[in-house]
């Protein structure tokens, strides 16, 4: 490269920021409740999702235990059984995953880990909360609606949704959700806005796209395909609500219901497949991509050791973001298409495999040879990479339109895409925890408690999760509240359902003793200090610990480096931070100018 | 949804272009030092409110991207018929492409610093719109009082369904419109009030271009137009 300048060679002043740019809480509720502070919201985002996912934790278990026990507990209604298995989905993919990671660690990561005071916008900011905060609850008040949430799967296919044989079509339920969902995505919206400005203008003195940690890259990445993959859901909830409450038909097709002809007429459920699916496939990767960036940021700290291959992770996450958008009919393939259609859509879909194959492959790479440190996150990390890969494997399958037909229905993709999308990111979201609440708190969380923790949720997930793949290529359907007397189920397959039953309830039991060490550590925990992991990214090299409001102090920092100068020959230690800027200047300072240095990251103001 | 992949590719080609010129072949790792060794892959000096304006508008196109595609998607069933269009809607259109253009030369006299344009453009710009909103209003009840209900056919249901989404943004953009309206009425200098002008401005120019682009779709010029392609190619 042309322009590589030698180390530490001119130090130029940072932007300050003056104290007119930032906005300054007045009073106890500006400051904790009402905050416009990142950091506050991103406590708060976190908080909301966890409490909710909670919620969604205690219906997997009945679901688990009408499975397990079917007929030993009365109120587990078919009917039940299938607003558990509805909301469960919903809340766990939209408002405990995608909130979690973009609303929690997006909010939290973003402006430190770019050197920003704030988010650019922090009253659109603080708003996206509030109305984060109005969708759960509208969610929360669907259960308690006369005729309970509804019970259409977290899908929501029409016209099932809204006809009176599913639990919640013809009440409340359903206009509920519809309604929490349009919310959710306003809200998501506003705080989506923030994390794309921020990392593009809001970043601080040499701070450029390609010195960006990973984490940032991710969130950055899923944060654009949610803004673009979220309006699919807003149009199909409000055609949706349009043909629920007036009787328009945009979905809903001639129908008989109950012996009397209903007023729709002509609509085409497939086009809603086709919207849903036009958001539900890229909401994966918007849950995916922060957790691969999250992870490696993981292990290059936690091995010491440089990210391998970064520029391939760069355009890895990138490639990943834009052939995800290609992808979704892969949702449909029993919806029944045109052949050509299949084949392309296969394609697409097994080719997304190649740059996720090369970040597994580089993730394992800075692994290698490297001083791995079993710290927790480390051990979350890990668990990351090994589910990501099972699960990813039987994604490879099902794919394939002529695997995937009969597989479609059983409960083999239920174990895939939990494998895939539920355990892999949840690792993540818990090696995260571990490796940021020093931060967070100032202490760490306790070690024994941790590993406890890490272990049984380990093992248990494969316990319930592995024997579902053997559960479902027998041919169990999923989405069956009961098996009764089917002639094609061995009795093993009971069998292995009360032990996956027992599998989950003692994994979600250890969840406890994570939530007892979130709040017990607060008290109790270890002094964390300002750097523990002794790590290079901006968040360790702020002004204390907790970051106090606006961060840095008085001057931001100024980025010398990328973020993974780990175990660098020669450097007095095995890290050397972003803000470094290295050994003394051999040949005296250079000279100042060009565009880069009367640039400077724009100051910021409120919103327009 | 061809309409919302056309849209997408639309995006995307941007983005790559934008991502072309960060440097994404550079190699972080040998490239310790200041910042001049990045030359221009630094935040650019666009103020944060025009770019997340940017950002929220490329929003605002996906969805109607997806509306669009929904439409032409419903359209081809068997119970499909055209809905009607009122009269009003041309005079509807002039009225919005008036806004536009006050709002445009409101950004003129705001750079030029003249207090009485700008205020006279954007009160035009804003009762334009108003009266864009009532014009609306109107011909949804040109269309009921002729017994086209929402309910009753695709076609109609569409054509309620989409004006009312972008009334809804309209109205959005009222808001911001009306508060600086009170401003540069209240005797705040032009000089502050260029950023705030400027964003209605790029704000009401794309929702003028999504209005005509639903125009072109609901009264059925886009499907006739997208025939006419197909027969060419075939």
């Amino acid at each position: 490269m042309v322009d590589v300048t030698p180390h530490g060679a001119d130090l130029i002043p940072p932007a300050e920021v003056g104290e007119m740019d930032l906005y300054h809480p007045h009073s106890w509720w500006t400051k904790y409740v009402f905050s416009q502070d990142a950091k506050v919201i991103a406590i708060q985002y976190s908080g909301t999702a966890l409490a909710i996912g909670l919620v969604a934790l205690v219906l997997s278990w009945l679901m688990r235990l009408q499975l397990g026990f079917p007929g030993t507990f009365d109120f587990i209604t078919p009917e039940a059984y299938y607003q558990f298995m509805t909301m469960h989905g919903m809340i766990m993919v939209i408002y405990l995953l995608t909130a979690l990671f973009l609303g929690g660690f997006g909010n939290y990561l973003i402006p430190l880990m770019v050197g920003a005071r704030d988010m650019v916008f922090p009253y659109v900011n603080m708003l996206s909360y509030w109305i984060y905060l109005l969708a759960v609850l509208v969610l929360v008040a669907s259960f308690f609606a006369p005729g309970g949430p509804t019970g259409a799967g977290w899908t929501l296919y029409p016209p099932q949704a809204i006809l009176s044989g599913t639990p919640g079509g013809t009440g409340p339920g359903i206009i509920l959700m519809l309604v929490s969902l349009i919310l959710f995505i306003i809200g998501f919206t506003m705080g989506g806005l923030n994390y794309v400005v921020t990392v593009l203008q809001g970043r601080t003195r040499g701070m450029t796209l390609m010195r960006l940690p990973l984490t940032v890259w991710g969130i950055f990445t899923a944060t654009v395909m949610a803004l673009l993959a979220f309006p699919a859901l807003f149009v199909a909830c409000v055609m949706m609500l349009f043909d629920r409450a007036i009787g328009s038909s945009f979905f809903m097709p001639a129908i008989v219901e109950m012996g009397e002809q209903s007023p729709h007429n002509g609509g085409s459920p497939i086009m809603f497949q086709h919207l849903f699916w036009f958001f539900g496939h890229p909401e994966v990767y918007i849950v995916a991509l922060p957790a691969f960036g999250i992870v490696s940021d993981l292990i290059s700290t936690h091995a010491r050791k440089n990210i391998f291959g970064y520029r391939m992770m760069v355009w890895a996450i990138v490639g990943i973001g834009a052939l995800s958008f290609v992808v979704w009919a892969h949702h449909m393939y029993v919806s029944g298409m045109h052949p050509y259609f299949g084949f392309f859509f296969a394609t697409t879909t097994l080719i997304i495999a190649v740059p996720t194959a090369i970040k597994v492959y580089n993730w394992v790479l800075t692994l290698w040879r490297g001083d791995i440190h079993l710290t927790i996150p480390m051990l979350f990390a890990l668990a990351f990479i090994v589910t990501f890969v099972n699960g990813g494997l039987t994604g490879l399958f099902l794919g394939n339109v002529v695997v995937d037909v009969p597989l479609s229905d059983t409960m083999f993709v239920v174990a895939h895409f939990h494998m895939v999308m539920g355990v892999a990111p949840i690792m993540v979201v818990f090696g995260a925890v571990y490796h940021w609440y020093p931060k967070m708190t100032g202490r760490m969380l306790n070690e024994w408690m941790g590993r406890f923790h890490f272990w049984v949720t380990f093992i248990g997930a494969y316990l319930i999760f592995f024997p579902m793949h053997y559960v479902g290529l027998v041919g169990v359907p999923r989405r069956y509240p009961e098996l009764g007397d089917t002639a094609f189920i061995p009795p093993s397959v009971h069998t292995l359902n009360e032990f996956i039953t027992v599998a989950a309830l003692t994994v979600g039991f250890a969840q406890l003793v994570f939530l007892f060490n979130l709040f017990w550590s607060i008290r109790h925990g270890k002094e964390a200090g300002d750097n523990p992991w002794r790590a290079t990214t901006l968040e360790w090299q702020t002004a204390g610990t907790p970051p106090p409001h606006g961060n840095f102090g008085k001057e931001l920092p100024v980025v010398y480096r990328w973020a993974y100068d780990y175990s660098v020959p020669g450097a007095p230690e095995d890290f050397i931070a972003q803000n470094d800027p290295g050994p003394a200047t051999q040949g005296g300072p250079a000279t100042r100018g060009g565009p880069a240095t009367q640039g400077g990251p724009a100051t910021q103001g409120g919103p327009a | 949804m061809s309409a919302i992949l056309i849209f997408l590719a639309l995006v995307m080609a941007v983005a790559g272009w934008w991502l072309a010129r960060q440097r994404l072949m550079s190699k972080p790792w040998l490239e310790a030092g200041p910042v001049n060794a990045f030359p221009a892959t630094e935040a650019s000096l666009l103020h944060p409110a025009k770019l997340g304006l940017g950002v929220f508008l490329a929003v605002v196109g996906a969805l109607f991207a997806l509306f669009i595609s929904a439409y032409f998607m419903r359209m081809v069933y068997a119970d499909w018929q055209a809905a009607p269009m009122p009269w009003l809607l041309w005079l509807n259109t002039g009225m919005l492409v008036l806004a536009s253009v006050a709002l445009q030369c409101a950004v003129v006299a705001a750079h030029k610093g003249q207090v009485d344009n700008l205020r006279l453009a954007l009160l035009v710009g804003a009762l334009t719109s108003v009266a864009f909103l009532g014009g609306q209003l109107l011909a949804w009840r040109d269309l009921a009082a002729n017994g086209y209900f929402a309910a009753d056919n695709p076609a109609v249901s569409f054509f309620y369904l989409i004006t009312a989404m972008h009334g809804l943004h309209i109205i959005g953009g009222l808001l911001v419109l009306g508060r600086t309206n009170v401003r540069a009425w209240r005797g705040e200098r032009p000089a502050k009030l260029t950023l705030t002008t400027e964003l209605c401005a790029m704000y009401w120019h794309v929702l003028l271009v999504v209005w005509l682009v639903l125009f072109a779709v609901l009264a059925g010029w886009a499907a006739d137009f997208v025939d006419i392609c197909r027969q060419l190619l075939s």
